[in-house]
């Protein structure tokens, strides 16, 4: 059966791309049931994207949730294999949708798109998922920006600094702000230097290439440029140079996700036109490790449900052609004439006379 | 809203202020200053468009992507929690957000304490840093009279010279945070946009220093 492309939504179009290009990079297709025990989702609470879940009672008594998150699930029926396992996946989701501060959502089912690479991940592995994050977003939209951070940098510059645990908290908190301001008096009431505050308070507002990001964060912090994760941040950002990616990826070290579950690389996806990040990942070995896994992982999800604003306005007319027919018409004609109309490619409405609400290209009257 | 540069400002003095901020950063739009009704003004030149809302509404603005640029105060920002870049602090609208009380108040920690105010966020979140038992009564104005008519034990409200504390027997007991209006971004806008908000917060920097 051949499918017109033009008649799928762009969220159909996207999720048809993304499934081929990471089948291309030998990632599976993993399935799952619907739902989950809800004990699943009460320990791990905070790394869901919103903690409101639809749950029900089984027939035997178990309380049970349907799925608000993937990931989870997947790491749940993981085995103990020490192999790499690269696999994605296209499912729908049950959770509330509101994003925008004051606003709870409702619930709503939304299709997710995104693919898990666990087990001894190394530098490659890192990097083959970052690329293929900007990959899905260049597949939705030619103007996006994959923005990039890795949370080992931070910590190491927290250590160089002497920050305390809390402080270190408390800047978590207020790094996506890009508010240096509140990053330095963190750290002044922390007893830091004011030449130490001023310096994390101007990394923690950079923006922009990696290169140019990680060179201040280099010179500004010297100690930290040779330790392992600057050094497979380095690593990752040549391996998307390799790619041809480079001109999309932004560095972010304000770009932080919860330490409790996340460690090393972490990244948001942004689509112009979209107010809001469209994909969402990271390095997540902590996690695993709250879920007596001992094994690395990296994924990433892309949020279809935020694409809707992308839709065009191609649904202009709901037909090409309406054949408005009269009671004298001969009903052999106007199905000749429907029937002609299909076969050069139209969309066709039939009615007798002018039906209400229904926009046309063109009309015929028989 | 297209390649422009969009800036959502408060109606009010405020707005004004944040006006002449980027008038004299070189982002004038002279429409602006004429007497209408109009609620958008465009610069055609540097390709820059300015609207009048709500002080409360800007963050919803800019946080939606309506708006790439907004001024709001930082009680707003703390009150809602918008999920955006807070990029500078221009400096204006200075006040602080504050717990007051009649003259002769006292403490009972035995008891709940009443407090009134239209910051029911910031106020809990106050409270809750020090571990005090607060029942939050929430009022839409007029917030000095509540304590004069034992509706609530204290308030928490922004003072700004403190005139209006002082002409109904009220005084600040405790100091919450320093408010100041600042320059908050859209973080998509930032991303796509980010040659010409740098531009601009460099040139209203500059003018700031001058």
């Amino acid at each position: 059966m051949l499918v017109d492309e033009k008649k799928l939504s762009t969220e159909e179009r996207a999720t048809l791309a993304l499934r081929s290009l990471y089948e291309k990079y030998g990632y599976l297709p993993y399935k799952m049931t619907k739902f989950e025990e809800y004990d699943l989702y009460v320990k791990n609470r905070d790394f869901l994207v919103s903690d409101n879940l639809i749950t029900f009672t089984d027939t035997n008594g178990r309380l049970m949730a349907l799925k608000p998150d993937v990931t989870l699930s997947i790491i749940k029926n993981l085995g103990s294999t020490g192999s790499v396992k690269k696999l994605y996946y296209n499912e729908n989701v049950y959770r509330t949708s509101g994003w925008a501060s004051g606003t709870e959502g409702t619930f709503r089912e939304i299709m997710q798109v995104g693919l898990e690479c666990i087990g001894d991940i190394d530098t490659y592995s890192v990097s083959e998922v970052l690329m293929l994050a900007a990959m899905s977003l260049k597949c939705i939209s030619g103007e996006s920006i994959l923005d990039i951070s890795h949370l080992g940098v931070l910590e190491d510059v927290f250590s160089c600094m002497g920050i305390s645990a809390e402080a270190e908290k408390k800047i978590f908190e207020h790094a996506d702000e890009k508010s240096a301001s509140s990053i330095r008096e963190i750290c002044l009431s922390d007893g830091c230097t004011g030449e130490d505050a001023d310096a994390l308070a101007s990394v923690m507002a950079e923006y922009g290439r990696p290169g140019e990001v990680m060179d201040k964060i280099g010179k500004l912090f010297g100690g930290i440029a040779g330790r392992d994760n600057f050094r497979e941040l380095e690593a990752a950002v040549a391996c998307l140079g390799s790619a041809g990616v480079t001109d999309m990826i932004r560095m972010d070290p304000g770009l932080v996700e919860d330490i409790r579950y996340y460690n090393g690389v972490v990244m948001k996806g942004y689509i112009k036109g979209v107010p809001q990040a469209v994909l969402s990942g990271g390095q997540y070995d902590k996690l695993l490790r709250r879920m007596g896994k001992d094994q690395k992982a990296i994924g990433f999800a892309v949020y279809m449900d935020t694409l809707e604003r992308l839709r065009d306005a191609s649904g202009k007319y709901d037909v090409d052609l309406l054949i408005s027919y009269s009671d004298r018409a001969d009903p052999e004609t106007v199905m000749k004439e429907a029937a002609a109309a299909v076969a050069k490619g139209w969309t066709v409405r039939v009615a007798k006379g002018i039906p209400e609400g229904v926009r046309y290209r063109t009309m015929k009257e028989i | 809203m297209g390649d422009y540069l969009n800036i959502a400002l408060p109606k009010g003095r405020l707005g004004e202020k944040a006006y002449s901020i980027f008038e004299k950063a070189g982002y004038d739009c002279c429409e602006i200053c004429e007497n209408s009704r109009k609620l958008i003004f465009v610069n055609e030149t540097k390709k820059i468009r300015f609207f009048w809302v709500k002080p409360s509404d800007v963050s919803i603005y800019v946080e939606r992507g309506a708006a790439d640029l907004g001024v709001a105060g930082k009680d707003i920002i703390l009150e809602y929690g918008p999920d955006v870049y807070e990029l500078l602090d221009l400096g204006i609208g200075k006040c602080r957000m504050a717990v007051a009380a009649k003259k002769d108040f006292h403490d009972d920690v035995e008891k709940t304490l009443r407090v009134a105010t239209k910051f029911t966020k910031i106020t809990r979140d106050y409270y809750s840093s020090i571990g005090r038992n607060i029942d939050v009564i929430k009022l839409n104005g007029s917030i000095e009279l509540a304590p004069i008519l034992d509706l609530s034990d204290v308030i928490v409200d922004i003072v700004e010279t403190g005139t209006t504390l002082r002409e109904n027997d009220l005084e600040v007991v405790t100091e919450i945070i320093p408010i100041s209006a600042r320059l908050i971004s859209n973080k998509v806008s930032y991303k796509f946009k980010f040659d010409e908000i740098t531009e601009l917060l460099d040139s209203i920097r500059k003018g700031m220093k001058d």
